[in-house]
């Protein structure tokens, strides 16, 4: 069980938390430019690093806020 | 006039027969009927959020920045008022955070999960009171039922 940093409840159970992927994902400026190879990137590719990912997550069980935090993929500890 | 009915309130006797069971080490009782109003706005910056009263709050900020929603959830929620000497072992059998006193202080309060169920857990002065949706009060009852048998008279 991971113990996440929720920047206005503090530490809480893994469980408490979804999980919501990469952070940063930007959204295309201009969707419809797009051919349907980098609308599938967009979609569907993301990184996938060992070691710091930054990524989002949604305290569903609390204050049902989402926020952004650094986790190491190896060892799980939250790096900020 | 319609007769209300508690989520509870079919299970008052079992509720009320835990005190009994475990010599007052634990106590469990409905508190039905609750006003809840869930306010919400972004107490920063200009808008803030003043106490009026023990029974009235009110957001004032500038009219650009002041948006919020006030909105009546009393049917959401009933209340469970659980106390006696051994309630803190109680919910640590379901519950992770730490509510010891020099931690989890009289008046705080903290939405989280109690056997599984969403809950907000307020600490009152003399109990806790938990606000759990009423699909889920009669799990919850009978978790804290169940849960209290640890501290039956006598073990």
């Amino acid at each position: 069980m991971m113990l996440i940093p929720c920047p206005w409840c503090g530490p809480r159970d893994e469980s408490e938390f979804h999980y919501g992927g990469q952070a940063g994902v930007a959204y295309p400026a201009d969707p419809d430019a797009l051919s349907d190879e980098e609308w599938a990137r967009y979609l569907f590719f993301r990184d996938n690093p060992k070691g710091p990912f930054r990524e989002r997550w949604s305290h569903s069980a609390g204050c049902r806020r989402w926020f952004s935090l650094v986790r190491d993929t190896v060892t799980n500890e939250v790096l900020r | 006039m319609a007769e209300r009915n508690s989520p509870l309130g079919g299970a008052a006797d079992r509720l009320a027969a835990v005190a009994a069971a475990t010599g007052g080490a634990v106590t469990v009782a409905e508190v039905p009927f609750l006003t809840q109003l869930n306010v919400r706005t972004r107490p920063s910056g200009d808008v803030n959020v003043l106490q009026l009263g023990p029974d009235e709050w009110l957001v004032v900020g500038s009219s650009a920045s002041a948006v919020g929603a006030a909105v009546d959830v009393s049917a959401q929620r009933t209340t469970v008022a659980v106390g006696g000497s051994r309630v803190l072992d109680l919910l640590a059998m379901g519950c992770a955070i730490d509510l010891h006193p020099r931690v989890f202080r009289v008046g705080d309060c903290a939405q989280t999960t109690l056997a599984h169920a969403p809950v907000i857990i307020w600490r009152r002065e003399t109990e806790f009171w938990i606000l759990v949706r009423s699909s889920f009060a009669a799990h919850l009852a009978d978790w804290i039922v169940d849960a209290a048998q640890e501290f039956t008279a006598g073990d």
